[in-house]
């Protein structure tokens, strides 16, 4: 798979305080790229970077082959984190105005707009006043204007704030859909359920630097422990515990079931396979419950940041 | 890619369409008016009421001095004592009583006594105490056995003719002519920087507290958008003065001519009136007329339009550069005192020295200095000023100004991004750095 953006060694100081150190990301074309960290971990000035709002003090960045360079904005959709719009100018003028800032001339982004704002079924807002608008409402005009000039790279930074879960979900539908036509997306949250749902890599910046990145299955498959979640039901529920516990490393396990089960984690030791374990478990048992426990994006997130913090 | 003109427009529409702009552009006239309207028409009232004085003089040495006008009527008493004619007064409602005692020529001076309800306007007694010097000092010439008429021969007039060192010559009313253009094209600057330079600060704020400055400048440089908020804001300010110039002219006449009151009766234009009327002789109307012509006119143009933009610009980037730093007006007041005070120093120098002395060496340095050169320089030129000491300091202006850009988007570009804490003038100097 080939690379739409490359950012290379990238360091940046703020007099004394260094926001970034020496990080490197590799963000592959059509993918959808989610950029991780605590706060303060040096994400926005990443993303300013690429976006040439502010300048890298050492390092460079690559957009499709080229160096970056100022004719490139066109190319990127920004929505930052601390975005709105003019209070008082009326919608369909701004999105026009912020358009054609974006390269597009006159025509082009009124039939643009117009395209979205029927779909968005929201074509009477087009004279009223943003400060008429609600929150929500506001975000909506915020991200047409983000995506209109069909950029090869979009960057969104928490772009589900601010919306109801119904709103929240249309954009994610979007968002997909951008990316299916062929858009390339940054995506930097807190939210770690919309990390598993949207992203295919993942970059997780803590304390300036890039602790770790990769595709999400890849980094998902290398953190699992080789654990087993289990659900068992026998006539000696207690026999069976010392049974298990004498041949494998076992620790009670929490979860729903229907059955009054005996409920276990059971970790494998190298030497042992799924298979074996569940040869075991069915000599002694009915298994009612087997599944493999799979790291979420979120323990994985607060595992290695404190482990980089040790 | 060059938005500039984009950003102009918006910023230029932005201002225009705004609805206390366009409040502020057409009730300013009325207001401004108005007010000179109604003192134009108290300054009348007050000119058309009649004073009488009543006027008791036992020492008999006025004799007719004192001679009764249009506003000013005296009413001469005889024969009554002192305490009768204040009553008199007070019965014929006059102003008040003027009273010279029975005293000799030389003891009289100090004895004369003005009554009155209310204290008297000083131009009034001054009018009378010099009437009434004049008289006694001619009475104690004549007692002396000095000829009132060979004085009156001795009595020289001077009206010096000025001429500089070209043969040109130059008049009082020319003074007059080249301090009104100076004073004009100062306060102009001044009253522009000051209302503009405001606007353009408080614009900036407000893409800082919607939000809405990230989204911009993704798109463009902070540069640009800091020159299309300048121009666009000029612009708009631009289009106000020369409104508020139409208006102010059009409602001017449809005032003195509905309501008949004749606006040339305001104080400032009685003074000009009074240089004018200087010129009493036709020769003299018409050194005004050719002292007009003998003005460097076509430099003053060019000069103006120079000097009034290089100043303009140079104090908006400053005010633009505020309006990065900070998130909300309470916390500007820091930063704008250093530039208004530059502001004012200019104003003063210009108004009190370069007016009075357009030569001297407070005036000359001043005039090169940047942010006091605008005003001072266009103070000077009128007066002459060498093309080469304006060029030099035009030149020390546009090398500030491009310093001073070059800092204010500096500051710019890193404030626009700064939320919450409220920089000192340590960290904007660190931001420079950035």
């Amino acid at each position: 798979m080939s690379t739409l953006l490359e950012a290379t060694n990238i360091s940046k100081n703020f007099g004394e305080f260094q926001a970034l150190n020496d990080v490197s990301i590799q963000v592959p074309k059509h993918s959808i790229f989610g950029l991780l960290g605590p706060n303060g971990a040096g994400k926005t000035t990443l993303i300013r970077i690429i976006n040439q709002i502010t300048m890298p003090d050492v390092g460079h960045v690559i957009l499709d082959g080229e160096p970056l360079k100022p004719e490139h904005v066109q190319y990127i959709g920004y929505l930052p984190e601390e975005r709105g719009l003019y209070k008082s100018m009326k919608v369909g003028e701004q999105a026009l105005y912020l358009a054609q800032l974006k390269g597009l001339s006159y025509k082009q982004a009124k039939q643009r707009l117009n395209h979205w704002f029927e779909k968005f079924e929201i074509t009477h807002w087009w004279d009223k006043k943003i400060e008429e608008l609600s929150k929500g409402m506001a975000q909506k005009i915020q991200f047409i204007v983000t995506v209109l000039h069909q950029p090869k790279l979009l960057i969104f930074d928490e772009p589900f704030s601010g919306f109801d879960p119904i709103n929240a979900n249309l954009i994610k539908d979007e968002i997909l859909k951008l990316r299916d036509k062929g858009a390339t997306v940054i995506f930097s949250t807190h939210r770690m359920e919309s990390v598993e749902e949207l992203c295919d890599h993942i970059a997780l910046l803590h304390q300036s630097k890039k602790i770790l990145d990769g595709n999400l299955l890849d980094i998902k498959r290398s953190h699992k422990t080789n654990t087993f979640q289990v659900g068992l039901s026998s006539s000696n529920l207690n026999d069976l515990k010392i049974q298990i516990a004498e041949r494998f490393d076992s620790t009670a396990a929490e979860f729903k079931s229907l059955e009054n089960d005996l409920k276990l984690n059971i970790k494998l030791s190298t030497s042992d396979t799924p298979n074996d374990l569940l040869t075991f478990l069915n000599a002694n048992a009915t298994i009612n419950h087997f599944v493999e426990v799979i790291p979420s994006a979120n323990d994985i997130f607060i595992q290695t940041v404190k482990n980089s913090s040790l | 890619m060059n938005h500039l003109p984009l950003i102009i427009k918006r910023e230029y529409l932005a201002k225009v369409k705004n609805k206390s702009f366009i409040l502020m552009t057409f009730l300013s006239p009325l207001i401004v008016v108005a007010l000179l309207s109604l003192v134009a028409y108290l300054t009348s009232v007050n000119n058309e009421k009649v004073r009488t004085i009543t006027v008791l003089d036992e020492s008999g040495f006025l004799n007719e001095t004192l001679v009764s006008t249009d506003q000013m009527i005296y009413e001469y008493l005889s024969d009554i004592s002192l305490e009768e004619a204040k009553k008199v007064s007070i019965e014929n409602n006059s102003y008040g009583l003027l009273h010279l005692p029975a005293f000799a020529l030389d003891e009289v001076s100090s004895q004369i006594r003005f009554y009155s309800e209310e204290s008297p306007s000083l131009s009034l007694i001054s009018n009378l105490e010099s009437k009434i010097e004049k008289r006694i000092g001619e009475l104690k010439l004549k007692k002396l056995g000095v000829d009132l008429s060979k004085i009156k021969a001795a009595k020289t007039n001077i009206d010096m003719n000025q001429e500089n060192f070209e043969g040109v010559k130059t008049s009082k009313t020319g003074s007059f002519l080249k301090l009104m253009f100076g004073g004009a094209a100062g306060y102009l600057l001044f009253m522009f920087i000051i209302i503009y330079g405001n606007l353009i600060m408080r614009s900036v704020i407000e893409e800082k507290t919607s939000r809405i400055i990230e989204v911009i400048i993704s798109s463009v440089k902070p540069i640009q958008l800091m020159l299309g908020k300048i121009f666009g804001t000029s612009l708009a300010g631009i289009t106000q003065f020369a409104i508020w110039i139409i208006l102010i002219g059009v409602l001017s006449v449809a005032a003195s001519f509905f309501f008949g009151v004749d606006l040339s009766a305001t104080p400032q234009q009685e003074m000009m009136a009074g240089a004018i009327s200087d010129a009493s002789t036709n020769s003299e109307l018409q050194a005004l007329i050719s002292e007009f012509h003998s003005l460097p006119l076509l430099n003053l143009v060019i000069a103006f339009i120079l000097f009034f933009t290089g100043g303009y610009l140079l104090y908006s980037s400053l005010y633009a550069a505020i309006g990065a730093a900070v998130d909300n007006e309470t916390d500007t007041q820091q930063f704008l005192m250093p530039v208004v005070m530059l502001l004012v120093v200019g104003f003063y120098v210009g108004f009190f020295t370069a007016l009075e002395d357009p030569h001297g060496t407070i005036s000359t340095v001043f005039s090169y200095i940047p942010f006091t050169s605008p005003i001072v320089m266009l103070i000077r030129i009128p007066f002459g000023v060498p093309i080469w000491e304006q060029a030099l300091s035009f030149s020390i202006l546009i090398i500030t100004f491009m310093l001073t850009v070059w800092t204010a988007a500096k500051i710019y570009r890193v404030g626009i991004l700064m939320y919450g804490k409220k920089p000192t003038y340590k960290e904007l100097i660190k931001w420079l750095n950035y």
